[in-house]
């Protein structure tokens, strides 16, 4: 229970403070749909309609979370640093990858943000009818998808601990991640050898569950394999993040890297 | 001579000093995957959307990612000297205006067109897109071109920054708006007519369009006429830019908000 109240109160102490700074805000809205409009003109000049469109209009909309997530999650920690509260972190009476879980679900909510913006913004600006078959699945499926880029963030940001340039890091691997995952391209389009990497990551699973909510198929399964990856990102950064964190007490490099 | 000094030498040292991307750990990702990542995006997204060639989205997201430093290491000109507490130094010299920001222009236009070059090899040898090779000598001035009318932009950018802080944020409007508005991965004549309005004032729509051109084996003498728009977008940019920064120099010293803006 109190490491559920430390996530619920972290997370919204985070949220406020990601929320600060309207500039950013705006970019957080306006980057996924520079690229949201130019696939909706693209899927439009090719003459899709109806289930085409919304599905493109989905995944688009799922585009904003993780781009919430990756550069900001893989920047993290060099933030922390910077900031000074680093060596608070590794010394709370918590795991240190738990205490990074509210840090990247705040993000992955701000992306949430931009997700409703770019589907409003199909509706309106392009006239896609956004008509979604299975409302309780499609909306389960949005927090499952934000929580598991959450973890998957977790991730990144845990093992981008010792790299100072780690934004760029995070920043390379935004547009793979919205290809290999599906998000606008059929994973069977994409050549064989990428779709075993696509299949452990978490997004995959999560925007086709919104995809199959959306269309009135079953999410459930897609969910359950989505959820079951995010737990495995956790596994593994507790693991790592205890090695890590071990490693910089020992040699003294916590504030050097 | 002291120009010229300042417009070389100065202009090589911020460089290197202010925009420290040069390292390979922010180089190969930024400059050298990223690109190659959204051509690869774009052409899977257009084969899905049925739109267009691969061509036309390998050319357009490489030319565009010509942007990237010039947008991002113009702003930097001033954001990254306030970061480092020298902006008032730099205001305070008594060096003319235009040898020190131009200057500051060259290193990125180079480095501009690196990037643009690698992408569009690297893309067409990976997605064995034919760009016949008697055409790579235009190509290469057109996106020279390019590199220099989006550092126009990026000047005007720099001069923002003296009002805005978060320079990478504005950077990163400028270059979404590129995206979307320069005949990148949606040929202008595809665009609502307002679009298509705008679109003709930016930098890197001309250049993008004198590149399918020149790619399909058109002439250079051919595509003159819009490269000398490109270029002469691009020096309206840069002496807009001029002209911002020159007045928000004088009002920030009047206000005092050098270094609060």
């Amino acid at each position: 229970m109190r490491s559920v109240r430390l996530v619920a109160v972290a997370w919204s102490l985070q949220l406020k403070m990601r929320s600060r700074s309207a500039f950013d805000g705006l970019l957080s809205l306006l980057w996924p749909a520079f690229f949201a409009t130019t696939i909706f003109m693209m899927f439009r000049q090719g003459g899709a309609s109806g289930p085409a469109l919304l599905s493109a209009a989905v995944g688009s909309s799922a585009m904003g979370i993780w781009s919430a997530v990756s550069t900001t999650a893989a920047f993290a920690l060099q933030m922390e640093r910077r900031q000074g509260t680093l060596e608070l972190f590794v010394l709370a009476p918590q795991p240190f990858a738990l205490l990074l879980v509210p840090l990247t679900l705040s993000m992955a909510t701000i992306g949430a943000y931009s997700m409703v913006a770019t589907l409003l913004w199909g509706r309106f600006a392009f006239g896609i009818h956004i008509s979604i078959a299975d409302p309780l699945g499609f909306v389960v499926a949005v927090v499952v998808t934000v929580f598991a880029i959450g973890m998957l963030g977790m991730l990144i940001a845990i093992s981008s601990i010792r790299y100072r340039s780690a934004w760029a890091l995070g920043s390379a691997i935004e547009m793979p991640v919205w290809l290999i995952c599906g998000f606008l391209v059929a994973i069977d389009d994409l050549p064989a050898w990428v779709r075993p990497l696509s299949a452990v990551l978490a997004p995959t699973w999560g925007v086709s569950a919104m995809r199959a909510a959306a269309a009135g198929h079953s999410p459930w399964a897609d969910l359950g394999r989505c959820v079951l990856a995010a737990a495995a990102y956790g596994a593994i950064a507790t693991v790592v993040s205890r090695w890590m964190v071990r490693s910089a007490r020992a040699h003294a490099t916590l504030a050097l890297s | 001579m002291n120009s010229l000094r300042i417009f070389f030498v100065g202009g090589l040292t911020s460089y290197r000093a202010l925009f420290n991307w040069l390292t390979p750990w922010i180089l190969v990702p930024t400059f050298l995957l990223t690109p190659l990542f959204q051509i690869f995006l774009f052409v899977y997204i257009g084969r899905t959307a049925g739109v267009s060639d691969d061509r036309f989205f390998l050319i357009g997201n490489a030319v565009v990612n010509a942007a990237v430093p010039c947008l991002f290491a113009m702003g930097n000109t001033i954001g990254g000297e306030r970061n480092f507490g020298t902006l008032p130094l730099l205001i305070a010299s008594p060096a003319r205006r235009v040898p020190l920001f131009l200057g500051r222009a060259l290193p990125v236009i180079l480095n501009g067109f690196l990037v643009a070059v690698f992408a569009l090899l690297v893309g067409a040898l990976v997605l064995r897109v034919d760009i016949p090779p008697a055409t790579w000598g235009g190509i290469a001035v057109a996106i020279a071109v390019c590199s220099v009318s989006c550092t126009g932009l990026g000047l005007l950018g720099a001069a923002i920054a003296l009002r805005v802080r978060e320079t990478a944020v504005l950077s990163n409007i400028a270059l979404g708006i590129l995206i979307v508005f320069a005949g990148v991965n949606v040929p202008v004549d595809a665009m609502p007519g307002w679009m298509q309005a705008v679109s003709g004032w930016l930098p890197m729509t001309h250049g993008i369009e004198a590149i399918h051109a020149l790619a399909s084996g058109r002439s250079v003498g051919s595509v003159g006429g819009a490269l000398l728009t490109e270029v002469g977008l691009g020096a309206c940019y840069a002496l807009l830019g001029l002209a911002v920064l020159r007045w928000l120099e004088w009002e920030s010293r009047v206000r005092a908000t050098l270094d609060t803006a």
